[in-house]
């Protein structure tokens, strides 16, 4: 997408509702700006991210999906980050291969106390997708109106 | 077709100052589904509940979309507000646009278009949303106590009153903590021995607390209201039902080398011991890293002089499993290694001691008999240094000390100081602080009063360096208000140590699947209104596991976790969550791969009979799941390679709508 000729990356961010969304909410209370690019869903566990989510949100025009849950060993599911882990190394491989570069795609852990670094994190992450440019490889012009 | 209501809280200012609420109002009024939009200045208002209220019925409502704070904050208000009007309450979402929008966007057309996006995302998720209802679980009305401290006693006593059964289970050979080492207490000074011995002999009396002392947790599984949990009971090789206490084979032992940890390592204590005089349960205890029968199978002095029988050299670890409806954990803190201080030279001189050593050495009960001493030659000291926040409020030197406020120093510090004095009027005491903190009722009264009655030295600024000198200890400080150097010749320095969680705290909140901050303090579920709650249902927080505590803040919080608890455990059924995976029969193949990655078990196979086009009858295996068990995380969705299984609340068309409308 394009605002007064510069390119805003659209940025889909899926957080676990125990630790991340969380974290993002304390992003919030302690009022730590990151970029409007970003917007989250909300899942009970990063673990409920079906890649197909994540290959939706590239066909639909997203240029970077980021995944944020508990940190291994602190899964509120106790192993559904470890599925996550597992599941977005190989399809991000994959993605890889098929050009979606591999910095439009993330994994983050982000504690339900880690408010600082969840903005910090979505600011490189927004700012590494904004250096690459629009997402054309998945995006499907039917999608566009 | 859903008929779909949005309300757009305003938030006061909050989400006002940065989103234009009318334009996001306006601009959901013509999204599918929606039927009425408005906005309000506090939709959580009574007002702006009526307002919801209303339009339910005004408007015939099936589905709402309130865009204000975060769920976190208020889902379950306007779902009783839903509820209320007589719509299913799982038919709200909420679109969070003041922690995720106004909070952090700065200017207002961007979060202006930003909220208009969530808040199309919430409408397109609400349009797929169906009526859910909560299953229901009975519950153990059993409470298990992690920690036998000052929390988790109060904790227990105040569950049992209740006349809920408690277990504590503590690590040590006996309850107390840390409370039971204190010599005397602030801002009263009563003896700690004298408050919290009574309450420890209450505890071994009731009928209604088991205490498990020398245990450990092993494994937790379940949930709130019903936790399946595993105790490791280690091996003490004395048969507890049998020892009296007599202590005759603390006293015989040959083995008097061992470091006393209850003295802090200050004198010995035997290889089988009784920790202290009014030890619960007063039983002994044999160190088996020390004990020359356990490690040579030669001596067996404690069995030959135990008139009772009880020592058992074959006793091994036992497991314990039992069912509870709460825990709470109440694991308490340590003061802080001081290894990486050496600038204080507290490896280098015996004289150089933490406050809790200097607690043992005024206690009657401890290693000179109440008597202050220097540990390295018996003599009575002249001049004491005290150093405040050792590792406390240390922002700069994050590897060595923590950067929270210990918030107990200033007021033990105080109180050491002023009994110094108090006892031996001879002593110099010179207090060295960056700030003097001590709010709390009657707790500036008692500092200034060992500033002014008692005659302390305070001063504030660092300590530098702290260099053994012959017997001497020179002190090398700064004045900040004198803007001078200082050099002092002490006898005795006393650190006070910063504290920190214990280290057990972090492994439990694992096995817990409660969360911790950076610090490994347990988090709450709200910092300020559900403040002994963790996140994680049925786990609740007592005392110095949550953050840095003194006994009266200890003692309150360890009884409103216990009045939490008592609600809990006073419930005879607890509405689930509905949130739960549920598999399409008809799509199912009964692959297995649901079963393999769900971590509570809750999938099962069976098989049924369905009737095929051709009027005849096939049995085939298929998925079921028990939605009792099921917490609803969803790992078998994605695992499912047909698609047959979903979750409730966030299946996979309404996150591809979510996702859709993101993308739009």
């Amino acid at each position: 997408m394009q605002i007064n000729g510069e390119f805003q990356p659209k940025i889909v961010a899926f957080c676990c509702n125990w630790c991340s969304y969380a974290g993002a909410d304390l992003a919030g209370n302690n009022r730590l700006a990151y970029p409007e690019n970003v917007k989250i869903i909300k899942v009970p566990c990063s673990c409920r991210v079906n890649p197909m989510f994540i290959l939706r949100a590239f066909q639909r025009g997203a240029d970077g999906v980021i995944l944020c849950g508990c940190h291994p060993g602190d899964c509120h599911y106790t192993s559904g980050n470890y599925y996550t882990r597992r599941r977005m190394a190989l399809l991000f491989s994959m993605l890889n291969y098929l050009g979606i570069e591999k910095e439009r795609t993330r994994v983050e852990w982000v504690s339900a106390a880690e408010g600082a670094k969840f903005a910090q994190t979505m600011n490189e992450f927004t700012e590494a997708v904004a250096a690459l440019g629009e997402n054309k490889r998945l995006e499907d012009l039917r999608c566009k109106k | 077709m859903q008929r779909i209501g949005v309300f757009v809280c305003w938030c006061g200012s909050n989400i006002a100052g940065t989103v234009d609420v009318q334009a996001v109002s306006d601009a959901l009024q013509n999204e599918p589904g929606v039927v009425f939009s408005t906005n309000y200045q506090y939709m959580c208002s009574q007002a702006g509940q009526d307002i919801i209220k209303n339009a339910i019925a005004e408007h015939k409502l099936t589905g709402i979309v309130v865009c204000s704070c975060s769920p976190r904050m208020h889902e379950a208000t306007f779902r009783k507000t839903a509820a209320a009007a007589g719509l299913n309450p799982y038919m709200v979402e909420i679109a969070n646009i003041r922690e995720q929008c106004s909070w952090v966007h700065k200017d207002m057309p961007t979060g202006t278009e930003k909220a208009i996006i969530l808040g199309k995302a919430a409408v397109a998720k609400v349009n797929l949303n169906a009526p859910l209802k909560p299953g229901e679980s009975p519950v153990t009305k059993r409470a298990l106590v992690i920690g036998g401290g000052i929390a988790g006693i109060q904790t227990a006593l105040d569950i049992a009153e209740a006349g809920f059964p408690v277990d504590i289970v503590e690590k040590k050979p006996t309850i107390g903590g840390k409370m039971a080492q204190l010599d005397k207490t602030f801002p009263t000074l009563d003896c700690a021995a004298c408050i919290l011995t009574p309450k420890m002999v209450d505890v071994a009396q009731n009928e209604n607390i088991r205490i498990f002392s020398y245990s450990e947790i092993e494994e937790v599984g379940g949930f709130v209201g019903n936790f399946d949990v595993k105790i490791r009971k280690k091996a003490r090789f004395v048969n507890e039902d049998i020892c009296t206490g007599c202590g005759i084979c603390t006293e015989k032992c040959p083995q008097k080398k061992v470091p006393n940890e209850f003295n802090l390592g200050m004198d010995n204590r035997r290889a089988i011991y009784i920790p202290f005089a009014q030890a619960v349960p007063k039983v002994a205890t044999i160190d088996a890293d020390y004990c020359t029968m356990l490690k040579t199978g030669k001596c067996g002095v404690c069995s030959k002089v135990c008139t009772a029988g009880a020592i058992d050299y074959t006793q091994k670890d036992e497991i314990i499993e039992e069912k509870y409806g709460a825990i709470v954990a109440a694991t308490g803190f340590n003061p802080i290694s001081m290894d990486k201080f050496d600038e204080y030279a507290y490896n280098q001189s015996k004289d150089v001691i933490t406050s809790l050593e200097f607690e043992r050495l005024t206690n009657a009960a401890g290693p000179s008999a109440g008597k202050l001493v220097r540990p390295s030659d018996g003599k009575h000291p002249h001049t004491i240094v005290f150093v405040q926040c050792v590792g406390s409020r240390c922002s700069a030197c994050a590897e060595k000390g923590k950067e929270y406020c210990s918030k107990i120093c200033c007021m033990y510090t105080a109180k050491h100081a002023m009994l110094t004095r108090d006892k031996y009027p001879d002593t110099d005491v010179y207090v060295f602080y960056i700030d003097v903190r001590t709010p709390g009722k009657a707790f500036d009264e008692f500092y200034r009063r060992a500033v002014e009655e008692y005659g302390v030295h305070y001063i504030k600024g660092m300590v530098g360096k702290v260099s053994p000198e012959g017997d001497k200890l020179m002190v090398q400080a700064s004045d900040i208000l004198a803007n001078k150097q200082l050099h002092i010749e002490a006898d005795l320095v006393v650190l006070a140590a910063a504290i920190e969680p214990d280290k057990s705290a972090r492994p439990l909140a694992t096995q817990l699947t409660a969360s911790m901050d950076t610090n490994d303090f347990f988090t709450e579920a709200h910092p300020k209104l559900r403040p002994v709650e963790s996140p994680t249902a049925g786990v609740f927080l007592s005392g110095t596991c949550q953050g840095p505590k003194d006994i009266p803040e200890t003692v309150s919080q360890a009884s409103a976790a216990a009045a939490k608890v008592i609600g809990l455990l006073a419930k005879d059924k607890l509405t689930g969550n509905p949130c739960v995976a549920g598999s399409d029969e008809l799509m199912c193949n009964g692959c297995s791969s649901c079963e393999r990655v769900c971590p509570y078990g809750a999938i099962t196979y069976v098989d049924k009979e369905f009737r095929m086009p051709d009027r005849t009858t096939r049995v085939r295996r298929v998925a079921s799941v028990n939605e009792a068990v099921c917490q609803g995380c969803g790992a078998c969705t994605v695992a499912c390679p047909s698609g047959a299984m979903d979750l409730k609340g966030f299946a996979t068309k309404q996150i591809i709508a979510e996702v859709d409308a993101i993308c739009r």
